[in-house]
């Protein structure tokens, strides 16, 4: 029962997190609870849907589907929190300067929600569908009542933390508040396209370049609590690929500049000058 | 620019055509056969792991960044490396206690 809590507990932590971040960040837009409440079910739905067809992915594209869904699943969150954060870029200035007073910005800031919305179904979807797996293949030794408490411990554990951290979070001065999720949003973001680079190596269709650019599993391991909250925060690996590398800096390189951008040409007046 | 996307096509070209040397692992009452696998460094190498139990079994290893769900009595490819030489271990993450097992990487 505690071996099948800690599992599930891995498995719900990462998407316990990105709700969290995406909450975060949505904070004072009009009814971002529903719409996330709504990818999270849909992800879950999703999660079954996906457990029963395992099967049929992993056989696809000579055997490798699930790389490819995978991958295909994390690089379509990418483009989902992307798009977030350049949009917030672009017309965030009046939400950071007044959380209170929201009438124009609540509803120019809706239109993310969907994007948001769906980047959080898909991680709870990946996830998800791991764990119905396992569980169904648990199912078949274990007394239906033990994977049950398992089940609740682990994703109450998962919940725990998310929620720890999201109470953490709007303890941040208003003026800095979304400066901050900004930046766990692209943290995030490149962390999942470090991800989406392992399976795309692990299915060979691109090269890792080079293994284990650094190895810091001395210091700190995935497996710990800290390295798996590092892990999905900020992407840490203990042994990064090249690859990953690479997919780990284009994203936040990207993201950052194109914000830059955004943001400056946003800014109107005579410090214009000063966006460049 | 051209000659950039030469050099491009020849090295996935070359990802195509190489035949990586392929290394068997079994899964059996949730444990690896073999436990311990000699591999080759320097190189790419593919894993070829067959599910023997009825139920799913996911292949992770957090250092060789790999994870892959395995179905019940079918098989799957996993790529790994280039490895530096070295020992990396690797668990069957639904069945921790008793699937466990190693790389070692001269």
């Amino acid at each position: 029962m505690l071996g099948t809590a800690v599992i599930v507990f891995r498995e719900t932590l990462e998407a316990a997190l990105i709700v969290t971040i995406v909450l975060a960040a949505t904070r004072g837009i009009q009814r971002r609870g529903a719409w996330i409440g709504a990818g999270v079910a849909a992800g879950l739905c999703g999660a079954f849907a996906m457990a029963g067809a395992a099967e049929a992915i992993a056989g696809s594209f000579e055997g490798m589907g699930q790389e490819l869904f995978n991958a295909g699943v994390l690089l379509a969150a990418v483009a989902m929190l992307g798009w977030h954060h350049l949009w917030m870029a672009e017309h965030g200035r009046s939400l950071a300067l007044e959380l209170r007073k929201m009438t124009d910005a609540v509803r120019g800031g809706g239109r993310t929600l969907v994007a948001l919305s769906l980047a959080v179904g898909l991680a709870v979807l990946r996830e998800g569908a791991e764990t119905v797996l396992f569980l169904q293949g648990l199912a078949t030794t274990e007394p239906t009542r033990d994977i049950v408490v398992g089940l609740a411990l682990g994703a109450g554990a998962g919940a725990v933390i998310g929620t720890l951290l999201y109470f953490g979070l709007v303890r941040i001065p208003v003026r800095h508040f979304f400066r901050v999720t900004g930046w766990l949003i692209v943290a995030l973001a490149a962390g999942l396209a470090a991800q989406s680079a392992r399976f795309l190596e692990q299915a060979n269709v691109l090269p890792a370049l080079a293994s284990a650019v650094w190895d810091t599993s001395s210091l700190l391991t995935e497996s710990s609590l800290p390295g798996q909250l590092l892990h999905v925060l900020v992407g840490y690996t203990a042994r990064p690929s090249g690859l990953q590398l690479v997919f780990y800096a284009v994203t936040l390189v990207t993201l950052i500049v194109a914000a830059r951008r955004l943001h400056g040409a946003s800014v109107s007046g005579p410090r214009m000058s000063r966006a460049a | 620019m051209r000659s950039a996307i030469g050099v491009l096509m020849l090295a996935f070209a070359g990802l195509a055509l190489a035949d990586d040397p392929a290394f068997e692992l079994a899964i059996r009452d949730h444990r690896f056969f073999p436990s311990e696998i000699a591999v080759p460094a320097g190189q790419r190498i593919k894993l070829v792991v067959k599910n023997e139990d009825a139920t799913p079994e996911e292949f992770e290893s957090k250092q060789l960044n790999r994870e892959k769900v395995v179905p019940g009595k079918s098989q799957a490819t996993i790529f790994v490396g280039p490895l530096k030489p070295g020992e990396y271990s690797f668990v069957g993450e639904y069945h921790e206690k008793t699937a466990i097992g190693k790389l070692v990487a001269r």
